[in-house]
This record gives C-alpha cells, sequence and structure tokens, in this order.
C-alpha cells in the first residue's frame, strides 16, 4: 500500500459504482472512476448525450428522481475523485489495470479494486434473431435513450423480466407504434412466489403497473409464449411464435426488441482472481464474494449488478456496502449503522429478486432445442448443430467446444453467445449446464485497437520467444 | 481402482503422444495414453499453427519431410485436414546482414533437398505489397503452410481411440517406475497402468520425467504470446516470420490475423501460461513495422501457451540411455506443431523397435550430459 489511503479502482460508474466512490470520499479516500461511457449513470440510468433535450421523467419513467440523484452523486464526487469517462479496462494483472482511454493506453495501479461492472442483456437466440432489425432490449434502449430514435415501425417486445415491460412502456411513451408484447413466462409461475413479490413493495407495485400498462393502451400483451422464427428478407418483416396453446401466430413488424432480463458482467472479476461459482438461477458463474461483495481472496470487491443480477436499487446498496468492506479491511473506520442498514436492505431487494426470478424465469430450456441450422454465435456465424458437434470428443466442455467449433471466440468473446451455447452442449451431453464449465475470461475483455495498443508499447521488457 | 495392461503407455496426450498412440495401433501394438489435462490442449493446441521447414535447423529437415507427409494425408489418417494448407512461408530480414544469414541457410537447406527461394526488396514488395518498408528481403519456401492448432491432437486422439487406443485425460501420472521387464503408472486419481514400453511425450514437463530415471537434461519453459484479430479481408496468404523472431504471423482465410513475438509466463507446477499483455503490446508494435495495415485492426484475444525448450534449440527424440523400454519425446523448443505427426510415429518405432528409419541424429538425451 502506498501513503496513507489505499489507491482505489471502482470500475463502472453506474448506480454502483456511483455509491461506492460517495462513500469511499466520505471516508477520506479518493478513488480513481472508469466508465467506459462518455457520461455516468450506466446503462439503466443511462444519459443521452450533450445537447439531447428529453427530460428525466420522458428517459426515465418512474425511475426520474433516483436516475437524477445518481446522477447528481457523481457530478458532486467530479472535483475529488479522479474520474475517467471514455475509458475501457481491458484487462487487469498483478494490481494494475490496463485501459483504453481518450489519450490512448493507460496502466491504472491499485490496491483495491471494486468491479462494478453491471450487466447485458442475456440473449437466448432462436431461428432468425440475426437478421437486421431484431436488437437486444438494452440495444433498443440505447436507440431511444442515447440516440433518440426506435428500433423499427412497429416493434414488437418478445422475452420474459421487467425490463420486457418497461422498454415497452418507454417506447410507447416516446410515440413508437408497439404492435405487441410478448412474454414467454405466465402467471401460474407467478402465483406460487407472490408473497416474496409482495415484499418488492413500491418496486412490485411499479412492476405491475408497467405489466398492465400496455392493455390500458391497446397493445396486446400474450403471456406464456414460445418465439419460434423471426422473418424476413434482408430485413426483419415479421415474428413468429406459439401461443400458450400451441396456437401458430405471426405478426408484421420492423423492429423486435428481445431479451430475457439481463446478466452479470464477469470478465474482469475473473481476471482479477476471483473464484467462480455456479448460480442455478443464473444459470451463470458469477464471482464468489460475502454479502458485502468482498471477493474471497485479494482485495477485491464485486457490486451491483456484476456480482449478481439485482436491479438499481440494489446495486446502490451494495456499491455502498463494497465500499464499507474495503473501509473496513483497510483499517479505516466506517459507519456501523449505514453498514447495518444497507445490509438489511439488500436483505430485503434479494428476496423480491429471487421471486421476481422464479415469477419470471428465463426459459434457459428453449435454447436445448434450438433447430440445428440455428446461428448462436453471431461473430463466427456458428449453428447449434456444430455446438453439438462440440461433442467430437468427450467429454465435452465448453472451452473444448469453444476451440473445436470457433463458438465463443469472435468479438464478444461468448459474451452473448456462451450461455446459449452451453445450454445446447449439456443438452447434447445430457448433463446439467454447470458441468460443461464455462469459458475461460481472456484479455482484452472487449476489442482493443492495435493501434492505440501499439503506441503504449515499452520495448524491450524481456527476450523475444523465437520460433 | 482398476489396473490397465498394454504394450507402451505414453505420458502426455499432445499431438507427440496421441500421433505415437495412433502409429502403435496401426502396428498392431496395445497402447494407453494418460493425460493430465485435456488430450491436445497444451501447447499442441494453443501453438501458432505455423507447419514450416523454411528457416528449421538442418538437423530436423528429415523428420520435418516426413512430417510433412503426413501432414497431406491426414484427411485418410484422422478423418480431417484440419485447416491445413500449404500456403507458402516467407521468412523477412530487415537488414542486409539477416539477409544475408538467410540466403546462406536456404542454400544449405537446398542441398537438403529443400526448396528456398530467395526474393529481394522490389520481388517481395511485387509479391506482397502489403508488406511494410523495413523488410529488406525474404526467404520463400513454398511447400511449408499452417494449420488449426486446436484441431490437430484431438483429431490424432479420436483416431487413435478408433483404432483401439487407450486414452486417459484429466488424470495425470504421478508416480512412474521401473516395474520388472516393463514400466508401471500410476495417476493422481489412483489408477494403475503397466506397458512393456513407456513414452515421455509430456512437453514442458519432459525433463522432469527424465530426471525420474536419472537423466538430467536443462529445458526451461518457453511461453510464446499470441494475439488474434478481429476478421478482415483475406490479404495474406503465406505465412510470415521475420528473422529475430519477434514477429509472426499468419491470415486465415475467414479474416483474423494470428500473430505473435514475445512471451508470456508459466509455472509448470501450475500447469499453464499466463499472458503479460504488456509484452504483447510490444509485438502490435513490431508487427505493424511489417504489416502496417494491421494497426487499423482491433485484438480480439491474447493467449499463451508452454513448451519445453532446450540450450540448442534441438528436441529429445531418442531411446533412453538409462532405462531400456523408455522413449523420449519432448522438448521441441517451440516448432514442434510441424514435427509432432512424425515424431510421434519415430517414438512410436523406437519403443517397438528400438529403432528407426528416420534421421534423428541430433536429438539424443545423451548430448548434454557429454557437453
Ligand atoms: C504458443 C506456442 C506457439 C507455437 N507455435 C508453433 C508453430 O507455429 N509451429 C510449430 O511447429 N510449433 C509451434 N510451437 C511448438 C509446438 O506447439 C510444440 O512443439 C508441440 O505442440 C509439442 O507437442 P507435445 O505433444 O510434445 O507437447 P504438448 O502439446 O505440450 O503435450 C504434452 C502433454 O503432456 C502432458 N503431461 C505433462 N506431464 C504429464 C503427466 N505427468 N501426466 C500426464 N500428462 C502429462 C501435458 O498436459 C501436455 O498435454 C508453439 C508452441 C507454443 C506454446
Amino acid at each position: 500500500m502506498s501513503g496513507d489511503t489505499p489507491r482505489v479502482l471502482i470500475v463502472g460508474a453506474g448506480p454502483a459504482g456511483t455509491r461506492a466512490a460517495e462513500t469511499l470520499v466520505a471516508h477520506g479516500v479518493a478513488p480513481v472512476v472508469v466508465d467506459e461511457n462518455a457520461r455516468s449513470g450506466g446503462q439503466i440510468y443511462r444519459r443521452p448525450p450533450n445537447g439531447f433535450k428529453r427530460p428525466a421523467a420522458a428517459l426515465y419513467g418512474f425511475e426520474a428522481r433516483k436516475a437524477q440523484a445518481v446522477h447528481a452523486a457523481l457530478d458532486g464526487l467530479r472535483e475529488r475523485i479522479d474520474y475517467r469517462p471514455d475509458t475501457m479496462i481491458w484487462n487487469i494483472e498483478g494490481g494494475v489495470a490496463q485501459a483504453l482511454g481518450p489519450d490512448g493506453i493507460e496502466r491504472i495501479a491499485f490496491d483495491a479494486l471494486i468491479l462494478a461492472t453491471g450487466a447485458m442483456d442475456r440473449v437466448i437466440p432462436f431461428p432468425g434473431w440475426t437478421l437486421p432489425g431484431v436488437f437486444t432490449m438494452g440495444g433498443s434502449q440505447v436507440a431511444l435513450k442515447a440516440q433518440g430514435c426506435a428500433i423499427g415501425d412497429p416493434v414488437v417486445f418478445m422475452g420474459t423480466g421487467p425490463l420486457l415491460y418497461l422498454v415497452a412502456y418507454q417506447y410507447a411513451h416516446a410515440g413508437a407504434r408497439v404492435a405487441a408484447v410478448l412474454d414467454t413466462s405466465h402467471l401460474s409461475q407467478a402465483i406460487p412466489v407472490f408473497p416474496g413479490l409482495l415484499r418488492g413493495g413500491r418496486t412490485f407495485a411499479k412492476g405491475l403497473w408497467y405489466m398492465t400498462w400496455p392493455r390500458t393502451a391497446g397493445i396486446p400483451v400474450r403471456r406464456g409464449i414460445t418465439p419460434v422464427a423471426a422473418e424476413g428478407e434482408a430485413a426483419l418483416e415479421a415474428v413468429r411464435y406459439l401461443d400458450r396453446r400451441g396456437r401458430k401466430h405471426r405478426i408484421t413488424c420492423t423492429g423486435l426488441g428481445i431479451g430475457y432480463s439481463v446478466k452479470s458482467e464477469v470478465q474482469l472479476a475473473e481476471l482479477a482472481g476471483c473464484e467462480m461459482a455456479f448460480d442455478p438461477l443464473a444459470q451463470q458463474w458469477l464471482p464468489e464474494a460475502d454479502e458485502d461483495g468482498r471477493a474471497l481472496k485479494g482485495s477485491v470487491y464485486l457490486a451491483g449488478d456484476g456480482a449478481g443480477v439485482a436491479g438499481a436499487d440494489a446495486a446502490e446498496v451494495r456499491g455502498r456496502l463494497a465500499a464499507l468492506a474495503l473501509l473496513a479491511d483497510t483499517g479505516i473506520a466506517a459507519d456501523r449503522g449505514l453498514q447495518a442498514r444497507q445490509r438489511a436492505k439488500l436483505r430485503r431487494i434479494m428476496r423480491f429478486r429471487d421471486a421476481l426470478e422464479r415469477a419470471m424465469p428465463t426459459p434457459f430450456h428453449m435454447a436445448r432445442t434450438l433447430p440445428d441450422e440455428t446461428v448462436i454465435c453471431r461473430c463466427e456465424a456458428i449453428t447449434a448443430g456444430e455446438i453439438r458437434q462440440g461433442r467430437a470428443l468427450d467429454p465435452a466442455e465448453m472451452n473444448r467446444a469453444k476451440a473445436f467449433t470457433r463458438v465463443g471466440m469472435g468479438r464478444c468473446q461468448g459474451r452473448v453467445c456462451g450461455p446459449a451455447a452451453a445450454q445446447i452442449l449439456a443438452a447434447a451431453r445430457g448433463c446439467g449446464v454447470e458441468e460443461v464449465g464455462r469459458l475461460r475470461g481472456q484479455a482484452p475483455v472487449k476489442p482493443l485497437a492495435i493501434r492505440a495498443g501499439a503506441e503504449a508499447a515499452i520495448e524491450d521488457r524481456a527476450r523475444a520467444a523465437s520460433i | 481402482m482398476s489396473e490397465l495392461r498394454t504394450d507402451v503407455v505414453i505420458v502426455g496426450g499432445g499431438l507427440v503422444g496421441c500421433a505415437a498412440a495412433l502409429r502403435l495401433r496401426e502396428r498392431g501394438a496395445s497402447v494407453a495414453v494418460v493425460e493430465k489435462n485435456q488430450l491436445g490442449a497444451a501447447a499442441s493446441g494453443v501453438n501458432f499453427g505455423g507447419v514450416r521447414r523454411n528457416g528449421r535447423k538442418l538437423a530436423e529437415l528429415p523428420i520435418a519431410a516426413r512430417a510433412l507427409k503426413v501432414w497431406r494425408r491426414l484427411p485418410e489418417l484422422v478423418g480431417s485436414d484440419c485447416e491445413y494448407a500449404i500456403t507458402g512461408n516467407i521468412k523477412v530480414a530487415r537488414n542486409e546482414a539477416d539477409l544475408e544469414q538467410i540466403a546462406a541457410h536456404a542454400e544449405a537447406q537446398g542441398e537438403h533437398g529443400v526448396e528456398v527461394q530467395m526474393l529481394g526488396r522490389n520481388a517481395l514488395r511485387d509479391r506482397y505489397p502489403w508488406l511494410g518498408e523495413s523488410a529488406v528481403g525474404a526467404a520463400y519456401c513454398a511447400s511449408d503452410g499452417q494449420a488449426n492448432p486446436r484441431l490437430v491432437g484431438p483429431a490424432f486422439a479420436r483416431a487413435a481411440r478408433a483404432a483401439g487406443a487407450e486414452l486417459i485425460e484429466l488424470d495425470g501420472a504421478k508416480h512412474v517406475a521401473r516395474d520388472g521387464g516393463g514400466f508401471v503408472v500410476e495417476t493422481e486419481s489412483g489408477r494403475t497402468l503397466r506397458g512393456g514400453a513407456l513414452i515421455n511425450s509430456s512437453g514442458a514437463w519432459g525433463a522432469r520425467l527424465a530426471a525420474r530415471f536419472g537423466e538430467r537434461v536443462e529445458i526451461w519453459p518457453m511461453e510464446p504470446q499470441m494475439i488474434v484479430t478481429e476478421p478482415a479481408p483475406y490479404f495474406m496468404v503465406p505465412v510470415l516470420a521475420v528473422v529475430g523472431g519477434d514477429v509472426y504471423a499468419r491470415q486465415i482465410p475467414r479474416g483474423n490475423v494470428i500473430f505473435g513475438g514475445r512471451s508470456g509466463t508459466a509455472d509448470l507446477d501450475v500447469g499453464f501460461a499466463k499472458v503479460d499483455a504488456e509484452e504483447s503490446l510490444t509485438t502490435l508494435a513490431r508487427t505493424i513495422d511489417i504489416i502496417p495495415r494491421i494497426a487499423d485492426l482491433s485484438v480480439i484475444r491474447f493467449w499463451s501457451g508452454v513448451e519445453g525448450c532446450t540450450p540448442d534449440h534441438l528436441p529429445v527424440l531418442c531411446p533412453s540411455r538409462t532405462t531400456p523400454g523408455l522413449v523420449h519425446a519432448f522438448g521441441f523448443s517451440g516448432h514442434g506443431f510441424c514435427l509432432g505427426p512424425a515424431s510421434g510415429a519415430v517414438a512410436a518405432e523406437l519403443a517397438l523397435d528400438g529403432r528407426t528409419e528416420t534421421p534423428i541424429e541430433g536429438f539424443d538425451i545423451g548430448r548434454f550430459s557429454e557437453a
């Protein structure tokens, strides 16, 4: 540790990163905060580029006040922290984060690391999902919030999770024509977990409001559906699905937003040395951490959706908790009362989240039976059938399937296709998805511009390896 | 646990071990392979993928010639071409001294029947307009090529298994010892394997196994570090290497450029190599000098792998000096992918016959103790 206070790096300036920074500053620790976006707020409270005029109420609906509070919190810290927007951490190696910022490669040495890397869309591919006009739910939101445009006209939203209804609402509210909301979950799944949902209190009430809103606006909502295909010659023309009773339907649309809640962004945690454990509900490998977000080893703390998806309110709480844990571990006296209150709040939210995930479960199983010709890995154009061939040498396992078939080898490094590919491989093997493992995290976590990398090269650190 | 008895036990299921297993089955011998990790996934699975004789040491040319014959027969041998393609190889010089050196080597190779053509600055520019100014000339070998390393070792493993070899993976050899006239191997999980002969094809770990039989080899781990870009329009047909080894690159027809030049780190006790991304930034800078257009691409992945390097950069491929029935096949010093298919076959012959038709002078383990 250098100097009196630890050098803390926070990755992510969404609700979790913001509250973590705020808590550290309140205790006299000035962190470096990096975010690959130009403006703070994260995904959920994404801010439009400067010059855009839509008001917060239009952009964030019920959440406008929270969004503005999170924005204001970071803006208020700017004099006291080292805030670096437009900066992507692409690797973490031995106490140094390697970043690509506006001025090229930067190396940020830290004593402690708070990863508040958030989440990204969870996608379950289906035939036709790679057609132009098909977007993820997050992509649909970015189009609206950061670009001020709709993904098509008319638009259909399909998938499940609270975001499905929220995005539909945001679109309709912004004046887009929404032809239908197609939800793979159905009410019967919500009933057993109803008590848990009620614990959500206001959040639950808002969720219900968003869910019932489309009907009052004359937008059809279909629940318990099964996606069949997105259709079109060169671009999306229609979406086909089966209703609860297995009857076929087709809706004409030029924009289709798909998504099944979100999944944690964990690559940096893995590069930072976190142990990973399989989470059965999220069907994802997550960094292991205690309730406060303290990783099992090293000075790494996890906050927000990057530590397991729990939503924006939980992210604020977990940002504070991670910072408090870090302070305690570095011997800086922290506010015990705050910690106790935040923990209690987090437990409440987590119980609600758990019920919500069960009420609107992601239909992971749908990936298992996709037709052989469905493209799963769009970067490398690898089909379900080819992944099933990835079993060429048993025991089939994700890294082996990647080696044999190229699934997950492209630009996204399996962040999009990995979960579906794991389901397909597990089904082919007839085993649980945790048994096929996970794609090993590798740097750079996102594509790295060669010119920028070359300009930052420090020559002659070691001998060249001759081949 | 079960006990398995075969004519030959192979420790190390890389390309060399799997190729040896297949050859042994062809010869009718029973064989078991123990691999501590996944078959064909160590150096054999993560290497650069160059299959070349250009610039290769003269001592390796005979076995390389044998290897080439196997490479060309891959579809019939293992059921897949493993993306092996004869694309040529250019070894590029950045100054006159380097150029003279490769010209002299090209001439010597010619005497060994390997056709290597020298290209001056203008010829080089004409043929490969994408080369940077720093390239002053090159040696070109048309019969060289490249293959997908991720496929080759496993393809040999599959073929060997189909031919009746017993392949055990994710279970390392823990104790290896003489046992009566043969050998006994105990694995991490408690399996016992007995064999009349033993092949040590355990790659970077080969010297450790040799040491158990009183044979010392100075071998150190090397961890070449690889880089792959997003796909770009296909422009580079031959594999490229630069004298000095600090840049080598190839492009696959789907567009990705794979290149390398510097090293990661490895801990043989942990088992796999770690990337040192700072080193790769240096490779980016060096590669831009040679192939300027890659500056506009993005890297999508770094990786590394570990291989055993000997003092003279030649492999250890020979019968043991201390222990009858023991055969060594390791230490390929960063260029054994090309040789792998033939090295395995040679190891198999040594295990069965105690000799091989393929000249392997210069690969004897005794050369280190004599010095
Ligand atoms: C990054 C990189 C790039 C390269 N590029 C090229 C190239 O372009 N061209 C070229 O010709 N060569 C290249 N090489 C070299 C080439 O990959 C190797 O020479 C070749 O693969 C060696 O094959 P092998 O079977 O001996 O080794 P490996 O593939 O390493 O196999 C050895 C196996 O032994 C196993 N093992 C070790 N100890 C035990 C034990 N106790 N019990 C059980 N199993 C054990 C290991 O797990 C491993 O799988 C490169 C190497 C690397 C690392």
